[in-house]
């Protein structure tokens, strides 16, 4: 045991040694924290707001930076995982950024923001839709380039009741944080306006097969079938569904407006609906970011680019108009103005949502999704 | 090495080499696309030679690893200079001077180390020494018990959510009080170290009966039941959306902030770390231990010497379960936000991995179990994406060549030794 | 009762997908009292495999049947080859060593595995292309049990049959379950207990090849994640019907997903997994190896 005792210690002291940072700041440089899950299964999810805030800060530190310091980015995976997320969080911390873009799952974001609040940072996330991140008050200092779910959830009811006409839902999902949240929603909307839900479930992730649930939901017939989670467990929904005749319309949340999901479903997508960012490609500075991802990584970029291409623009517009790098100069600037991005004219409510921007339904049809109006 | 044997080994390796490119050419070398429902596959013949090569190497050293972990085990262990090495590091350590200095520096590089290397490198440091707790429970039922728990995350999930719903039903009563909610996290402490035994005690009812690898689908079982029933009870547990805000300890009636918070979290955990390690080690010593470890070598001899089974088996998941009840208020005061995805199966086989690896029933192999199993990967970050693929390959060959695991546990070994007088001592 | 006819048939569907993967795992326990924790990888591995062939022959222009022949196939050739693999690298060097060391290689192995696929291929799901046909007899009753569903339950049938088969009538058999019984036994009768296990080891992960097709077919996607889920209930499903037996492998399957469907269909799928491990407490109480388990001895 004593020999041991000193092997240990001379582990322990050698894992000390070799993990010792030295930091010494530059001072003349503003660090922008970039956090999300860069690995791991929702690994698409995240990259693509990393390769926006390059691109963002790219094209600033061409034209001279901000007030002449130049910008620079701190790039940390969480994976989505709350603890991983609260080591990220610390990290930047201690590498000293003014300001963090990110997290990207909603579950993350709240064991980070925790640190982010007490440390005064401000935190502009592009996909975390929980709405109580922002309008539960606890978190003035963040913000988010999306609308939160309720809104998604309400766009939905609406569509449904208006467009679908239904009477009765069947809604599921999958018990996880982001999926949950949007069907409890939509149960609390879709009751609201009258409409009966029939059936209210969870189905576990990754599993095979559905039949089971197929059949209940065949046994009690809804108008419309509601899903709230991602693309993966909606296919194989969609799939079973159809094949055991059941034929009505099914309509889920931006987790799975992604081409993915077109593609893994294959002809069964066809008709599917789902709510997700309005479509913005066609203005001009959207247009401008999306060739120049082309043109550095050689492919479309993914999941929530232009509105971490926004987040980035906006945070970096605020810096500039405050003329400083304070959380107070910052937060107000975000809040009283107005920037044009990739998203259009957005700005910023007091509790942090975006003004400007919002969400729409879109249908696949011939196999893409298209934009209803 | 002759020639002769040596041509026959490169024989071998191509031999192998060609194996391996032809097993692994699929995965490897034609890549699948699937695009509107036809797949198409692209073949990177650039990698055929890579892994043939790898292959070929790897074959090499991999025998010549083999040879010589046969070698060590046949050697006399007292010759090795390792040994030599020990004995000699020993003497010194025997000197009084040099053990007081070096139990003063390792102290010091404990309490300092917050201090030295900031809030993230202390954030990691207490991840770990929670996961060491964790890995000490473990060892416990399954080193000394010699029971298979591949539920154990369900426990720690118990201790965190103790917290969590204390802090979501009873803080806001002590925030209307007055109180500073700092408390809260003393009350939750023992709490959930209770609540934890009483979860261990259920656990405990139906696997009486059970042995071996039954024992462990059922303690698998309990585990995902937990997890499930927190995920389901959203109305109670917060569901998948979790419980956040939860408050950290407070420092005699002062709020930290974060950076001190955790700084004040490390030295709590570090006490507890060395109270876990003395009552451990108590427990192995202990009328209780050795009859835990009774049960593990042969349990109707147990029986037969008066040990009640059924006792010893609720004994062990109850202690065991206790640190991990523990543990839990530790990563809820930590990350302030708990919800069901961090109390997975998963989970619970990392924690077995630490023990087993560490060496089955050892206490610095658990301690040295976990603190590799959870500072390893913070380390490997920048290995990124490669990152697991090695943490996998680490383990298996530290399991191959030293498959008692790094510390192994030195058991009191009587052995016989009959001179030439033919007697026996 | 229409109502409960579809439901029994989704679990007898569901039983029969994860017999496929069970029935692999049992074998190996039986032998080598191993739980193949890398076995639902193997599985993954084998309908990556089909994928890639069945990707590249299509593209050759061969009629459909000959690909769905043609892939199956190769991809049992490259599971058997990687069970095989597997054995002799992870687990013989471990094979007089404490059970859970080789335990632990099994999970490194599960670990090294997985990360191999994501890393070598992707971590998208990707679309997974049916060449399975469809069969018209089964048309009127699509909503009942659909086609897949219905050569799932065959193949299912038809590979326990032919197991049992191999077990009691062939020499490998014999050889196979003298090993199980006392490996060292066994040894002195003259019985290569290597190639036995190995033996096991390519048959049970070529079940596994089967299976990855079939399911992935069924599903319609794979990933390379798809191998712990499975694994885990399969294992379930091995363990409540006696680890170890091969009929006790399907009838804890089939249990499995009927306890599944029912619960789901007049419950709440919301505890889905619940209500299989439920299960697995009451019978393992009851009857504590399981099912069609053997009841170990004890000797002094």
């Amino acid at each position: 045991m004593k020999v041991r005792n000193v092997f240990l210690v001379a582990l322990f002291i050698s894992i000390m040694m070799g993990s010792y940072a030295a930091g010494q700041k530059d001072a003349n440089v503003i660090r922008i924290g970039v956090a999300g899950a860069h690995s791991g299964d929702l690994a698409s999810y995240g990259i693509p707001s990393v390769n926006a805030a390059k691109l963002v800060v790219e094209e600033v530190n061409s034209k001279g930076g901000i007030n002449g310091r130049l910008v620079e980015l701190v790039i940390v995976d969480d994976q989505c995982k709350p603890e991983l997320a609260t080591n990220a969080a610390s990290k930047l911390v201690s590498e000293q950024v003014v300001a963090v873009i990110g997290h990207i799952c909603s579950g993350a974001t709240k064991s980070a923001l925790g640190i982010y609040k007490d440390s005064n940072l401000v935190c502009i996330s592009p996909s975390a839709t929980t709405p109580m991140l922002t309008q539960s008050g606890e978190y003035p200092n963040f913000f988010r380039s999306i609308a939160p779910d309720d809104a998604q959830a309400l766009l939905a009811v609406n569509f449904i009741s208006k467009k679908i006409k239904a009477k009765t839902l069947a809604i599921l999902h999958d018990k996880g944080d982001y999926g949950k949240g949007f069907a409890d929603l939509v149960k609390e909307y879709a009751e609201k306006s009258g409409m009966k839900v029939l059936l209210f479930e969870g189905v576990n992730p990754g599993a095979p097969d559905y039949s089971a649930v197929v059949n209940k939901i065949g046994n009690v017939s809804p108008d419309c079938v509601v899903w709230g989670g991602y693309h993966p467990e909606a296919s194989k929904l969609v799939q079973q569904m159809r094949d055991k005749g059941i034929k009505v319309p099914f309509v889920s949340d931006d987790g799975i407006k992604d081409n993915t999901f077109i593609q893994v479903a294959g002809k069964y997508a066809e008709g599917v609906y789902a709510t997700g960012p309005m479509d913005t490609s066609k203005l001009p500075m959207a247009v401008k970011a999306i060739e120049a991802h082309k043109a550095k990584y050689g492919e479309e970029p993914g999941a929530f680019f232009k509105e971490a291409y926004a987040a980035t623009q906006a945070l970096l517009n605020a810096i500039t108009k405050a003329k400083s790098t304070e959380y107070e100069a910052i937060s107000a600037a975000l809040r009283s103005e107005y920037v044009d991005t990739s998203l259009g004219k957005i700005s910023f409510d007091a509790k942090g949502d975006v003004i400007g921007f919002g969400f729409s339904v879109f249908q696949v049809q011939n196999g893409a999704y298209v934009e209803m109006k | 090495m002759k020639l002769s044997k040596f041509l026959r080994e490169i024989r071998d390796s191509l031999g192998i080499a060609v194996w391996f490119a032809a097993l692994l050419f699929p995965v490897v070398v034609m890549k699948v696309s699937v695009v509107s429902g036809a797949a198409s596959v692209v073949f990177r013949w650039q990698l055929v030679p890579v892994v043939a090569v790898a292959a070929f190497v790897l074959s090499f050293v991999w025998k010549r690893a083999q040879e010589w972990s046969a070698y060590r085990s046949t050697i006399d262990k007292s010759k090795t200079p390792m040994a030599r090495f020990r004995k000699s590091v020993g003497a010194t350590y025997q000197k009084r001077g040099v053990k007081v200095s070096s139990i003063i520096l390792f102290v010091l590089a404990i309490l300092a180390y917050p201090h030295l290397l900031g809030m993230y490198h202390t954030n990691i440091m207490i991840t770990a020494l929670i996961y060491v707790i964790l890995a000490l429970g473990l060892n416990i039922v399954v080193g000394l018990g010699g029971l298979l728990n591949l539920g154990y995350a369900a426990f720690f999930a118990v201790g965190a959510y103790t917290y969590g719903l204390l802090w979501k039903y009873a803080g806001p009563m002590f925030v209307n009080a007055g109180i500073q909610t700092g408390w809260l996290f003393w009350i939750a402490l023992p709490l959930a170290g209770i609540i934890a035994v009483l979860f261990g005690i259920l656990l405990s009812l139906p696997v009486l009966r059970l042995k071996g690898d039954y024992l462990a689908i059922i303690t698998l079982a309990f585990g995902e039941i937990i997890r499930m029933v927190l995920q389901n009870s959203g109305d109670l547990t917060g569901g998948a959306a979790g419980i956040g805000l939860i408050p950290r300890p407070w420092f005699f009636g002062i709020k930290l902030r974060p950076s001190g918070a955790a700084m004040y979290i490390y030295y709590i955990t570090v006490v507890l770390v060395v109270l876990t390690i003395i009552v451990v080690r108590r427990i192995e010593d202990s009328r209780v231990g050795r009859a835990l470890e009774a049960m593990k070598e042969d349990e109707i001899a147990c029986e037969a010497m008066g040990i009640d089974l059924v006792r010893n088996k609720l004994v062990t998941f109850a202690l065991g379960a206790f640190w991990a009840g523990i543990a839990g208020v530790l990563l809820a005061a930590q990350t302030t936000f708990i919800n069901p995805d961090s109390f997975t199966l998963w989970e619970s086989i990392m924690i077995l991995m630490a023990v087993v690896i560490g060496g089955t029933g050892s206490i610095p192999g658990a301690i040295a179990g976990a603190l590799l199993l959870k500072l390893l990967p913070e380390y490997f970050r920048a290995l990124a994406q490669y990152r697991m693929l090695i943490y996998g390959v680490a383990m298996i060959v530290i399991i191959i060549f030293k498959s008692e695991g790094l510390f192994p546990r030195n058991r009191k070994k009587y052995t016989f030794q009959s001179d030439v007088s033919g007697g026996q001592r | 009762m229409d109502y409960f006819l579809k439901l029994f048939l989704s679990g007898t569907a569901k039983g029969s997908i994860y017999a496929l993967i069970a029935l692999g795992y049992t074998m190996v326990y039986g032998i080598v009292q191993l739980i193949n924790f890398a076995h639902g990888e193997v599985y993954m591995i084998g309908g990556f495999t089909a994928l890639i062939v069945g990707g590249f022959l299509s593209t050759l222009g061969i009629p459909i049947y000959l690909v769905l022949l043609l892939s199956v196939l190769i991809s049992i050739v490259f599971s058997s080859a990687y069970g095989y693999t597997i054995e002799k690298v992870a687990y013989t060097p471990l094979r007089n060593k404490p059970r859970l060391s080789a335990l632990i290689s099994a999970i490194g192995l599960s670990m090294i595995l997985q990360n191999f696929v994501l890393l070598s291929q992707t971590e998208k799901y990707l679309s997974f292309p049916s060449y399975l046909p469809e069969l018209r007899f089964l048309e009127p009753v699509r909503e009942y049990l659909n086609s897949t569903q219905f050569i799932i339950l065959v193949t299912t049938s038809v590979i326990m049959l032919f197991l049992t088969l191999i077990i009691k009538f062939t020499k490998l058999g014999k050889a196979m379950r003298a090993t199980s019984q006392d490996k060292d036994m066994a040894q002195l009768l003259g019985v290569n207990i290597n190639n036995v296990i190995s033996a096991t080891f390519i048959i049970g992960s070529a079940l596994a090849a089967v299976g990855g097709v079939l399911i992935c077919s069924y599903m319609g996607q794979i990933n390379y994640y798809i191998g712990f889920v499975a694994g885990n209930k399969a294992f379930v499903a091995a363990v409540l019907g006696g680890i170890g037996s091969i009929p006790g492998a399907v009838l804890g399957s089939f249990i499995l997903g009927w306890t599944e469907s029912m619960g789901t269909g007049y419950i709440s799928s919301d505890y889905e997994d619940a209500y299989a491990f439920i299960i697995l407490i009451i019978i393992l109480v009851v009857k504590p190896s399981g099912i069609l388990g053997k009841n170990q001895k004890q000797k002094v």
